[in-house]
């Protein structure tokens, strides 16, 4: 957040001297080198709890033997440390060659070359250390609207990441990335009752770019004002009955409901088995591709790594290959799935440019980046009008699904009953569960552009080792018929 | 291989005398040199080394404090210029933040070295010894070893160092149908033999797998838990459960405990034991926890984790908790029932050996939702049946150890973590089976 924050040694002729300079029988050699600068500052009830920088460097160095992959990952970034890492990854590959699951070829690592910045109007440069403080004060004492508001928090989170690519075959790629998160949210208690109420979902606000993000002081203020008003609200609200009823998600929930029940299935990892350990498997199979009619035929969702100031953006993956726009689902029939080269190349069918990893500690493996769900054509009011009864509900705070991406239940933070064909009576613990196919075929509306939102996480889980990656995604307000909701209460 | 002990060393006892007097300092290092190797069915998927350190330096000035992190290489001429560039930072910028009125000073005198040796397999030998063995057997899963630091020091001249050498062997055994068990084999030192047992039990369990699994309908089960989803229900206490600033604030399952308004068995004591040095007793305000601590005493809430802030906020003793209140070193205590008479006294009702995607689905009231993973049985008559498909469940730990709770096995069973977020984990937790009523199963 100040000037000296984006300090950047830039390593692509250390890269390529070192290179240059390895005398190994390998069939290819990759180095990717990650420099982070993290700020979090955040803020409770007014008094600071977190001002952290953390600077983190370091280099995957990749070396393929025989048509296996062994790595080394390093933070000595001198050439010393490159090249001892590169013997490491070599013994390595050497090691397990053997007992590969795949002989892969060299052309899986493409040469390429090139750059990416992400689109920042509003410099992470432009607010001090004090000034951030004195926001996160502000937010805090906001959201204090009444004396039921037991806790008040807030936080602001900036990443600005370099990653630099170079390989034995000719590639040189940099991207530059600037990301900004912005949190805050209440808890009002009256006795028993405990609610809480965020900016749209636990750290859901996330995007490339600078503090432009952060909107007009007058809106955040409104926005502020409004989380605190409705959680106390949400202490006399009815609890959500128990009924299957028409369900409507406001693109906060939508993010959660496609990272879970279309991203994660349609991982190519997943399917081949390589996740069933950890993360689980899939109730998708390679024959779907191209066949299964995934949902209701107005469902049609992209992967899409173009869209400026979503959280996921970029121009190259983390294998070098170029990123694009591409159909997953289309009117609601499964066209490609979330794989890498390496998983395409195993399984046989297409995917995207998804080898990502979470810094340069861990090998890329399959990944979302910004999954969307395409806008339709119904304003939010439009929509609402058609239901004679139903639940809408707001903001994620509970997730869970099974391991193969198919029984799942999710929780909300607040959800209003609609009573012909307009919103009604608030309610709280708002909760629905159902089968990923069985919701997707009940999607029967879907609103328009200006219902459409971008939100993201940057904590998305998966991998062996562990690892935690950006993801973005853009929805806008949809309706499901027949969805079973229920409300809280132990 | 590096003496990162020296290292740190070296880099605190430089760094101390550049403080000034209205200056205080903690200092906290993390590192790791790992190895791993992901397979599935039984070849490799990927494998490599993960050399990493972090140092962290917290500055505190006039009742403001700042971090900052930097990387640990263990190579002195490397590290010092950061560290020294990281103390800068903090002194331009310190003076721009607020006062923190809960802001712990480091103090006291405590000074601990504990490092535990073993004796793994090398890098190059991982693969040869692990897979062989899973020859034929459509297996999944990680090997991850390797030695792991811990270290803090502080301008009161506490200092502690933990070290350790570990290993996890964390796999997955399938049925060509797609059902499967889970294993895992953990320790300091790589035995064939003892790997060989796990595994042998792993395919014996794998073979009750092959009969066609039974859908069962939503409704309420007697159920037993086996130790590893008993560690996975305990460990939801790290998350909105034992801390005392998450009961303060209203963010607590436990919060109905501590209120008196609900109730859990008498049967149900957890402790936090630190006596088997799996990890660090040492916290990040360089305090040290005692080797026992009980949390729940006969059903009772008896102790919080309480971290110095929360203690300095309420002026409440503290019980050396982290400062984010985790378990992290839990004991469930053991029963009465013989594990060996486990099925008899469940009769007819379901086993389940794991659980997976654990969330609160109502946290004020305690309530966990999840699903049943791996080896799970429908059982009758004290006889295993069938495996079951796998159920969504929806119950609140007031009712599964409140009045629920049928029976804890007299045995225990340490359920190692296996995670790897940012470095390896270490430990795990100590805990017994668990034979309950009326379980919800809800899809």
């Amino acid at each position: 957040m100040t000037a000296t924050s984006l300090r950047t040694t830039d390593p692509s002729d250390l890269l390529q001297q070192v290179l240059d300079s390895l005398d190994l029988p390998a069939d290819w050699i990759g180095m990717r080198v990650v420099q982070e600068d993290r700020r979090q500052r955040s803020q409770r009830d007014g008094h600071p709890e977190r001002n952290r920088r953390s600077l983190d460097q370091g280099a995957m160095v990749e070396v393929m033997v025989n048509g296996q992959v062994g790595y080394a990952a390093t933070n000595r970034l001198s050439p010393e440390g490159l090249r001892e890492a590169a013997v490491i990854a070599f013994q390595q590959a050497k090691a397990a060659a053997p007992w590969k699951i795949y002989a892969f070829q060299p052309t899986i690592r493409p040469q390429v070359a090139g750059r990416y910045q992400s689109p920042v109007r509003d410099s992470l440069d432009t607010l001090q250390p004090r000034d951030v403080n004195d926001m996160l004060a502000r937010i805090c004492h906001g959201l204090k609207v009444s004396d039921k508001i037991v806790q008040a928090k807030a936080s602001a989170g900036t990443q600005v990441i370099d990653t630099w690519l170079a390989s034995t075959s000719g590639s040189q790629v940099h991207q530059h990335f600037s990301f900004l998160t912005i949190d805050f949210g209440a808890t009002a208690q009256d006795g028993p009752v405990v609610q809480t109420r965020t900016y749209n979902g636990a750290s859901a606000r996330c995007y490339q770019g600078g503090w432009e993000h952060l909107g007009q002081s007058d809106a955040l203020a409104a926005s502020v004002q409004r989380v605190g008003e409705q959680a106390v609200e949400l202490l006399t609200a009815e609890e959500c009955p128990a009924i299957a009823t028409t369900l409507v998600l406001a693109p906060d929930q939508m993010m959660l409901q496609i990272h879970e029940s279309i991203g994660h299935p349609l991982e190519l990892d997943r399917i081949l088995g390589d996740e069933r350990n950890y993360a689980g498997g899939s109730f998708v199979k390679p024959k779907d591709f191209g066949t299964l009619q995934y949902g209701s035929k107005l469902l049609n969702v992209t992967f899409d790594p173009t869209v400026d100031h979503e959280f996921a953006s970029y121009a190259f993956d983390d294998t070098g290959v170029m990123a694009e726009r591409q159909y997953l689902i289309r009117n609601g029939v499964l066209e490609r799935g979330l794989g890498s080269s390496e998983s395409q190349v195993r399984l046989g069918v297409p995917g995207v440019a998804c080898a990502r990893a979470t810094s340069w500690d861990r090998p890329p493996i399959d990944r979302m980046a910004n999954i969307n769900l395409e806008p339709g054509d119904r304003t939010f009011s439009d929509l609402i009008s058609t239901i004679e009864d139903g639940v809408y509900m707001e903001a994620n705070r509970s997730w869970s699904i099974d391991d193969q991406r198919y029984k799942f239940q999710f929780g909300c933070e607040y959800a209003q009953r609609i009573r012909h064909g307009q919103l009604a009576e608030t309610l709280r613990n708002p909760n629905y569960r159902a089968t990923t196919s069985q919701f997707w075929h009940s999607l029967t509306q879907v609103g328009n552009q200006d219902t459409w939102q971008t939100f993201g996480t940057p904590y998305c889980g998966k991998g062996e080792p562990n690892q935690v990656i950006h993801v973005g995604h853009g929805a806008p307000v949809c309706a499901f018929a027949n969805i079973e909701v229920f409300g809280g209460a132990g | 291989m590096q003496d990162w002990e020296m290292t740190f060393n070296q880099l605190i006892d430089a760094l101390l005398p550049q403080l000034n007097d209205d200056e205080d300092i903690q200092v906290l290092l993390i590192a790791e040199d790992s190895h791993f190797t992901r397979f599935n069915q039984a070849k490799v998927r990927q494998t490599g080394t993960v050399v990493n350190g972090s140092l962290a330096l917290m500055l505190m000035v006039n009742q403001r404090l700042a971090s900052e992190s930097i990387s640990f290489t263990g190579e002195k001429e490397s590290d010092w210029p950061r560290l020294m560039a990281a103390l800068q930072h903090l002194r331009e910028e310190i003076p721009q933040l607020p006062e923190d009125p809960y802001l712990v000073i480091p103090h006291g005198d405590e000074q601990s070295r504990d490092v535990y040796s073993g004796e793994l397999l090398t890098p190059a030998t991982v693969v040869p010894n692990v897979l062989p063995q899973l020859a034929g057997l459509d297996a999944a899963g990680l090997y991850a070893g390797g030695r792991s630091v811990q270290a803090y020091a502080d301008s009161s001249n506490q200092r502690h160092w933990f070290e350790t050498t570990t290993f996890t062997l964390d796999y997955s055994l399938f049925t060509a149908e797609g059902q499967a068990v889970k294993g895992t084999y953990a320790g300091r030192t790589w035995e064939n033999a003892l790997y060989a047992d796990t595994l042998a039990a792993s395919k014996a369990l794998l073979g009750r797998m092959q009969k066609p699994s039974k859908p069962l309908e939503r409704g309420q089960y007697r159920t037993y838990f086996a130790p590893a989803a008993v560690a996975d229900l305990v460990n939801m206490l790290s998350w909105g459960g034992i801390g005392e600033a998450s009961i303060r604030r209203g963010g607590s399952a436990l919060g109905p405990l501590q209120r008196q308004e609900r109730t859990l068995s008498t049967q149900v004591h957890l402790l936090e034991d630190f006596s088997h040095g799996q990890v660090s007793r040492f916290n990040q305000y360089g305090e040290l926890a005692p080797l026992s601590m009980p949390l729940i005493k006969a059903g009772k809430l008896v102790n919080t984790l309480v971290s110095a802030r929360t203690a300095k906020e309420y002026d409440i003793p503290s019980t050396f908790a982290e400062s984010g209140e985790y378990l992290r070193s839990p004991v469930l205590a053991p029963g009465t029932l013989p594990i060996n008479e486990a099925l008899k006294a469940l009769g007819t009702g379901l086993y389940v050996s794991n659980l997976h995607y654990l969330n609160w689905s109502d946290r004020p009231n305690g309530r966990i939702t999840g699903m049943t993973r791996y080896a799970c049985f429908w059982v009758e008559g004290g006889e295993i049946v069938a495996p079951i498909e796998n159920l969504r469940f929806d119950e609140s730990l007031y009712n599964f150890w409140g009045e629920d709770l049928i029976a804890l096995t007299q045995e225990t069973t340490f359920v190692p973590e296996v995670g790897s977020y940012g470095y390896r984990d270490l430990g795990g937790a100590l805990v017994p089976g668990m034979l309950v009523d009326k379980f919800t199963y809800t899809l």
